[in-house]
């Protein structure tokens, strides 16, 4: 039953679990200090964090959601959040990963993306940007910067082809999740 | 709701009213008020320590003791640094206490003013919660949050940092010492049908064991009762952790002496070869499994821990209950009852627990000429047993002999550094003990390099005429750290040699206590029993066997059924005994 601990005392990282992202909604009561409690904790534990979005949501509770992506084997993300339900600041734990779950959850991200070219490259940029639904939210005559939202592949895929067309600066405001229908977190 | 009373006086108050008879701390700038507050009142005690880290411990070995949240009270900057080790101590064996801290006026916060430092940022990491009170109004509640929380589900430390302005404000005070938190919920039920399912496997287990807690400890006398109960009608081994001592009776018939590194072989062979292992209140430490892969490699495994992320965090279980150890104890007995059918006798099981004890893994060399340390602990074990006797330790070689060889029926009555191994932990927590039970006699087994970290405590204990004893096993060594050298560093014994060692018979004297020393086997009852009938704080100097190794020992990164023994092991075994990929490990 221990076969997937290795031969260590202390590493104990299961080896033949694959990597899995989770999309983590955290409620906490909206406090100082508690987004440094949460990640505090990531870090202290090792615990990935790939990101991360905070804002206050329910301001008559004084609740705030982080929104948390993480990845790590099953047995891991079982252990993550434990640990962070445990935290005497956090409300619940939810996990909205979008196929995760009986529903699953709706995942979305926003990315500004800036491009800098001319002539062919620049036609090229506008192109794919109209291809995957991006708005351009500001001009030059030798840049472009563009917004998209979707879901983080998607994201990826396109500023992945923005690289080879002058893609310059990249900012993007991480994950934020709900669970589909009516219920909630 | 009363009248307006300051936050000063709020703090003595809510101490008060959560019935804390004494406390432990130490003055400075940014904590005035509140002694001001302490000076103007006689309901709560204060314990004026030599050294905040003091206070930490104390107030753990109150709590330990009685049960109760202890407190201490330290001022801003240094002081709140000082008890940072005390904290982190009780976080690892989960020991209820709080921490109030001065903090530089609510102005001040972030500009590195005179003794600021950023406590809740140094202390998130080793404490349950913490809290900056930034507002008189939040400061009733979060008072009396701070003591729900630290005793409330697992326990642990807790600090509440007040700025002095707050301290100084005025506002309405109310006791809401009943109140419990927004958010914090530890479990309060059980899960009936997965301790129906834990029968079931005890049922048709053959060669089951107990391994129990500190978690039985914590969850208060009547938990310890009903495990003596359990066991009883189950026949059922049991071994404990080094936290989890006296929850069983040491001397009980199913007790098979401590597990884990330092653990008897007869409780290691018996944890390797069960095929049933209930884990109750115990956490599946590094010292306690082993080599992780090859732990117990035959067993169902049942763990039962009233926090969720002990569970599957080091070894993967086959069931797991989420509960107060007590509740869980509680409602297996009642289930048993319900049941007619007969349990296993374990016979076969016992026979082969009995050949492993016949094994005798404590058994030491005698000697007649100087004191083994070993021997020590046993006369003084002798000697006190028959008494109200509290044991406390440093940590190192003599603690593991104290815990092999002082035999514990009782729970809260063994103090000692687990998780984190504090030098330094066991004089102050015996002071701890020894003012929450004047009357009781408190030892504290120590080393002589460990009792040097805190030693300043002296000072405290004549003060308060506190009868705290010190039973320094002395062999003039960090002997644990030599006894590594000697298993991993090819007995190079780098800097654990205790060079200029302190008279220690003077030391005693210079602070106003009373000094013993024994040199011989044949003048240790005399010298034991003399240190009990002293009145006040005694070091007792056992003058010991310098090089003794302590065994059996299972050396890191090898599993339980791979133990040394002390008896006939070589010097050639000892040095080999680790190989490269154990070097690594602690
Ligand atoms: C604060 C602290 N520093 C260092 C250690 C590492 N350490 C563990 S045991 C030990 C030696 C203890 O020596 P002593 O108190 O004489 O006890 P002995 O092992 O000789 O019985 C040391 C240095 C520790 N546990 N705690
Ligand atoms: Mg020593």
């Amino acid at each position: 039953m221990n076969k997937k601990n290795p031969a260590s005392t202390y590493d104990i990282i299961s080896i033949n679990e694959d990597d899995e992202r989770h999309t983590l909604s955290i409620i906490v009561d909206d406090e100082p200090g508690v987004l440094a409690r949460v990640i505090g904790l990531f870090a202290a534990r090792g615990f990935n964090i790939d990101s991360l979005t905070v804002s206050e949501t329910e301001s008559k509770q004084q609740l705030s959601r982080i929104t948390l992506v993480t990845s790590g084997s099953p047995s891991v993300i079982e252990k993550i959040k434990v640990q962070v339900d445990r935290l005497v600041s956090v409300h619940r734990v939810a996990d909205l990963t979008a196929d995760y779950g009986q529903y699953g959850a709706l995942e979305r991200e926003l990315a500004l993306i800036k491009v800098k070219g001319t002539g062919n490259k620049r036609l090229e940029a506008l192109r794919l940007a109209e291809a995957f639904d991006a708005q351009t939210v500001d001009a030059s005559l030798d840049s472009f910067v563009f917004q998209i939202t979707g879901r983080t592949r998607e994201i990826d895929r396109f500023i992945n082809l923005m690289a080879s067309v002058g893609l310059t600066e990249v900012s993007r405001t991480g994950v934020a999740a709900l669970k589909r229908g009516a219920g909630s977190t | 709701m009363g009248k307006k009373i300051t936050g000063a006086e709020m703090v003595i108050q809510t101490l008060h009213d959560q019935g804390v008879e004494s406390v432990f701390g130490y003055p400075g700038g940014a904590v005035l008020p509140i002694y001001d507050a302490i000076f103007q009142q006689e309901n709560v005690k204060h314990i004026l320590v030599r050294h905040e880290q003091g206070a930490s411990h104390a107030a753990e070995g109150y709590a330990r003791s009685t049960g109760n949240v202890g407190v201490l009270i330290v001022t801003s900057g240094p002081g709140a640094t000082n008890a940072v080790t005390g904290l982190t101590d009780a976080l690892l064996d989960s020991i209820p206490i709080v921490c109030i801290s001065g903090q530089v006026p609510t102005h001040l916060i972030g500009t590195d003013a005179f003794q600021e430092a950023d406590t809740v940022g140094i202390t998130r990491a080793c404490t349950k919660h913490n809290w900056l009170v930034k507002d008189i109004k939040d400061l009733p509640r979060i008072m009396h949050e701070a003591f729900y929380i630290a005793r409330s589900g697992r326990p642990g430390p807790v600090l509440v940092d007040i700025p002095k302005d707050i301290q100084f404000a005025e506002g309405e005070y109310e006791n809401l010492s009943k109140t419990t938190h927004k958010t914090y919920t530890p479990p309060s039920t059980i899960d009936s049908k997965a301790v129906s399912a834990v029968v079931d496997l005890m049922q048709r287990a053959k060669r089951p064991i107990i391994y129990s807690g500190g978690g039985i400890i914590n969850s208060g006398p009547k938990a310890s009762k009903l495990l003596q109960k359990f066991v009883q009608k189950t026949n059922m081994p049991i071994t404990s952790t080094l936290m989890g001592l006296g929850a069983y009776p040491g001397s009980g018939d199913n007790w098979l002496g401590m597990l884990g590194m330092h653990g008897t072989y007869e409780a290691n062979m018996a944890m390797h070869d069960c095929d049933l292992m209930l884990c109750i209140g115990a956490r599946f430490d590094d010292r306690i499994t082993g080599k992780i892969d090859e732990f117990s490699p035959k067993s169902k495994k049942i763990h039962v821990d009233i926090d969720a992320t002990s569970i599957n965090k080091n070894v993967e279980v086959d069931l797991s209950i989420i509960a107060d150890c007590g509740k869980f104890l509680n409602e297996v007995l009642k289930i048993m009852e319900n049941r007619n059918n007969k349990f296993q006798s374990y016979d076969l099981w016992w026979k082969q627990i009995d050949s492993w004890k016949k094994v005798n893994c404590l058994q030491y060399k005698a000697n007649s000429d100087v004191i083994m340390p070993q021997y020590a602990i046993q006369r003084l074990y002798e000697l006190t047993k028959n008494k109200d006797t509290y044991i406390t330790t440093e940590v190192g070689q003599h603690q593991m002999w104290a815990a092999q060889f002082y035999k514990f029926d009782k729970p809260n009555r063994w103090l000692t550094s687990g998780g984190l191994g504090t030098m330094g932990y066991g004089f102050p927590a015996a002071n701890g003990v020894q003012v929450a039970k004047p009357d009781a006699l408190v030892i504290d087994i120590a080393g002589d390099a460990s009792i040097l970290m805190n030693i300043q405590e002296l000072s405290t204990a004549v003060q308060y005429q506190l009868n705290t004893k010190i039973f320094i096993l002395n062999n003039s060594y960090m002997g644990m750290v030599r006894q590594w050298q000697q298993l991993l560093h090819g007995n190079r014994i780098s800097e654990s040699y205790s060079d200029s060692l302190p008279d220690f018979v003077k030391l005693a004297e210079a602070y106003g206590a009373t000094g013993i020393r024994a040199k011989k086997p044949a003048e240790l009852d005399d010298a034991i029993l003399e240190m009990i009938d002293t009145p006040g704080p005694v070091i007792f100097d056992c003058v010991v066997a310098n090089l003794e190794n302590c065994f059996p020992m299972i050396p890191s990164g090898k599993a339980h059924n791979d133990m040394l023994l002390g008896e006939n092991v070589s010097d050639e075994e000892v040095a080999n005994a680790i190989d490269d990929d154990g070097k690594i490990m602690v």
